[in-house]
């Protein structure tokens, strides 16, 4: 059935070229975006883990 | 702005976590005794249950879907809801997840010692509980979003990122290798066939390392290692890459388990450079885990926590070094169907997965007792027992691997192979496989020490079902900050999109993979000589595969003159064509059977399957006396060949009303052949089947020429 399926794809030898245009290209802008991304919102979510028991808790279960 | 006072579901974390130790001991125990298996043979006992052959896929399911799993369970429970700031989603489907998935687990306990597989690695359990655990998964999943969209936290922590890769990647894995064609509730087919079969089954093989053994505890790394040192991950901007580039790159890899198979050309390539690119984002993981630990050291010594997690990040960079560099087809030759593979996984396996799952154990217990650790010096002394059995374990295994392969390749000067008995090479490397057993029963004795070390704390301390917390409601009023950037506002703002988006990444790279092996017909030649097995072959074919031979015995001859010296003629894609599912296996515990036919007579079959040591001495194979008692089934004949015909297998029309008899006509013609040499047994005996099969290895293009084989 697969087969029946898959077989009217046409063109399919581009199909490389464009996933690794599509995967450089969004490869490109997440290094674009880490390297200007504003420092104060990445320091905001380093801290995401360590804030959910200070702030969160009513009781803290620290030892 | 008001309060919202809820509460952290702890009881399912709590229920994961017994789960997880239970079958951690469990599969842990099943994988000493297959170890102990490869050198005492006597401890097959000489049962169905109980031989390697089923033995050995039950080690790896407990291990990957029970410990690993259930662990995998706890950790992303315990650390989604703080993370999120809210309950898990439905305390209902919390429960239906847990017990749906403990039930998964008795099934796959009790159907794999029968004998009941797919004979597919990692995907052994048979049909309907492949459709159980897509059911349960949908539940964990639902569960999962559902959390994520009622969440209190605005921001998703690249934890979550993990976990939402996790869980579409496996959806999408299973969904697609598990399709199969069903003979009876016990027993299918794979819909693909031969080199389609292996790609789609590697494609899953590979990425189930990657997306169940992988991701899930990355996203556990990026929360749990921050919180036992105390201190934010070293850079979040790396986890960002490291993530994308992650789930982007692994899914292609999967070709390098197939390499110097009938595999194309194009496509083992193309596993061999996603597999270098890599070790870019598994580094970049790794520094960033331990670079966390920056300025805290004097910690790791006293705490065992952590001590436990610097290990297991170390032996992720050692495991994601070594994946790559064997996936180099120069090293691959070397180590590929070697016990040098069993080490890589226990690299993997030991140090990556176990020693996390401790360290987490070790933090989370103590918390949701609300009490402190019952013994830090016996922490200390599991660690030093696991880290041992992890050392005891690999070397000696390193050592096995490369000695045996080296043996096989040996030449002498007039141009033969050095040791053309296979068994010499066996019996070599038996020491060393003692000493990895050693090994296993020292990280079994340090998990041990674990279990009683957890409950003695758990009975120290009050257990807090539901922890109590409080968190700001969102407001729909909410502004994106400009500072979050286009990354912020397009993904991690919208779960579903991020989720659909993740899906996308994964999806490109295996339909690129996968769509041209299916499509082109130049990809596999097909051999006019080749034929369908007839219905005596097939049901010995299926008692190969209940047997469980794949596990020792590959049925992959490689292009090198030291295979092609000791088995015969390499293997070509269009041999397989009709195998459903196909057998290259991945370990050569035993020789390759690819072209065993006409190479013993019937009546060495007969006797070496009654008795493998009376035939070759010192052979580690155990006997299968079952086999010369029970009978084949003939009402399954019928069902068997219309259910391959459904699969493209070229069965011509009602070829089930005669398939018995072609049957019993070959049974016949072995038990006569049997006669000859003082043999008597009964045409229906399961050992006839299975003799028919073997005999059938190869048979198809025994005697032809290369240009004969090439030129359809």
């Amino acid at each position: 059935m697969y087969k029946e399926i898959l077989q009217g794809i046409e063109n399919i030898a581009v199909w490389p070229m464009i996933s690794f245009v599509i995967f450089f290209l969004f490869f490109l802008c997440l290094l674009w975006y880490v390297f200007t991304v504003d420092k104060k919102f990445i320091d905001e979510m380093k801290q995401l883990p360590l804030r959910d028991s200070e702030t969160a808790n009513i009781k803290t279960i620290m030892p | 702005m008001e309060l919202d006072r809820f509460s952290y579901d702890n009881k399912v974390v709590k229920a994961f976590i017994i789960a997880t130790v239970v079958f951690g001991l469990v599969g842990m125990l099943v994988g000493l005794t297959a170890a102990i298996q490869l050198f005492y043979p006597i401890f097959n006992f000489d049962t169905p249950y109980t031989t390697f052959g089923r033995i050995r896929p039950l080690h790896t399911n407990a291990i990957i879907f029970a410990f690993v799993g259930n662990a995998m369970f706890a950790g992303i429970y315990y650390s989604l809801q703080r993370l999120l700031k809210a309950r898990m989603f439905s305390d209902t489907l919390s429960w239906i997840h847990f017990w749906g998935w403990q039930f998964i687990i008795l099934a796959a306990a009790i159907s794999l010692p029968l004998g009941m597989t797919t004979s597919k690695e990692y995907a052994e359990l048979e049909w309907p509980i492949d459709i159980a655990i897509t059911i349960i998964w949908v539940v964990f999943g639902w569960n999962m979003i559902g959390t994520i969209i009622k969440r209190r936290e605005r921001h998703m922590y690249v934890a979550i990122w993990f976990y939402i890769a996790t869980f579409i990647t496996v959806a999408v894995l299973h969904l697609v290798n598990s399709y199969e064609i069903p003979v009876n509730l016990f027993k299918s087919y794979s819909g693909y066939a031969g080199v389609q079969d292996a790609l789609v089954q590697w494609w899953y093989g590979h990425n189930a390392v990657a997306f169940f053994l992988t991701t899930p505890y990355l996203g556990m790394m990026y929360y749990f290692l921050p919180k036992a040192a105390n201190r934010p991950v070293y850079s979040y901007k790396l986890s960002i890459i490291h993530f994308w580039s992650l789930i982007f790159i692994y899914i292609w890899a999967g070709p390098h388990h197939l390499l110097y198979t009938s595999l194309p050309d194009w496509a083992q390539s193309l596993g061999v450079v996603f597999s270098i690119m890599l070790i870019a984002p598994s580094w970049g993981g790794m520094l960033n885990g331990l670079m966390t630990l920056r300025g805290a050291w004097d910690r790791v010594r006293e705490e065992p926590v952590l001590k436990f997690m610097v290990v297991a990040v170390t032996a992720y960079g050692m495991a994601t070094l070594e994946g790559p560099l064997l996936s180099l087809k120069s090293v691959n030759a070397i180590a590929h169907f070697t016990d040098w593979i069993v080490a890589h996984v226990h690299v993997g396996g030991l140090g990556w997965n176990g020693f996390l799952i401790f360290g987490i154990l070790y933090w989370m217990v103590p918390r949701m007792w609300d009490t402190r650790l019952y013994s830090t010096r016996l922490a200390n002394i599991h660690f030093w027992l696991g880290t041992l059995g992890i050392l005891f374990y690999a070397l000696p295994m390193y050592v096995s691997g490369v000695v045996q392969s080296l043996m096989w390749k040996e030449f002498n000067a007039e141009g033969f192979l050095v040791y053309k008995n296979f068994l010499e090479t066996t019996v070599q490397i038996l020491p060393l496989h003692m000493l990895r057993a050693v090994g296993g029963a020292l990280y079994l004795s340090g998990a041990i020490i674990m279990t009683y070390n957890l409950i003695r704390t758990a009975k120290a301390g009050i257990f807090i079902a539901n922890e109590p917390a409080e968190a700001p409601p969102l407001t729909k009023l909410y502004k994106t900050p400009a500072s979050g950037g286009w990354h912020y506002r397009l993904l991690e703002h919208k779960p579903v999109l991020f989720t659909v988006l993740s899906l996308v990444a994964i999806l490109i790279g295996g339909v690129i993979e996968m769509v041209p092996t299916f499509l082109i017909k130049s990809n596999i030649p097909t051999i006019s000589s080749v034929t369908p097995y007839s219905p005596l072959e097939l049901h010995g074919r299926d008692i190969y595969i209940r047997e469980g031979c794949v596990n020792c015995h590959t049925q992959m001859v490689r292009p090198f003159r030291s295979e092609t010296e000791r088995y015969g003629e390499y293997s070509k894609a269009g041999e397989y064509v009709y195998d459903h599912p196909f057998l290259w296996g991945s370990k050569r515990t035993g020789p390759d059977l690819q072209r065993l036919s006409g190479k013993y007579s019937n009546a060495w079959h007969y006797n070496h399957l009654l008795a493998p040591d009376a035939v070759s001495t010192g052979s580690i194979m155990p006997p299968y006396p079952w086999l010369f008692e029970q009978s084949i089934d003939k009402d399954q004949t019928a069902p068997k060949i219309t259910a391959l015909r459904r699969v493209g297998v070229p069965y011509e029309l009602n070829y089930e009303s005669v398939a018995n008899d072609v049957l019993e006509v070959q049974a016949n013609e072995i038990v006569a052949n049997l006669k000859v040499d003082g043999i008597e047994v009964m045409p229906e005996t399961e050992i006839v089947a299975l003799i028919a099969y073997l005999q059938r290895l190869g048979k198809d293009i025994k005697g032809k020429k290369t240009e004969e084989i090439k030129s359809h």
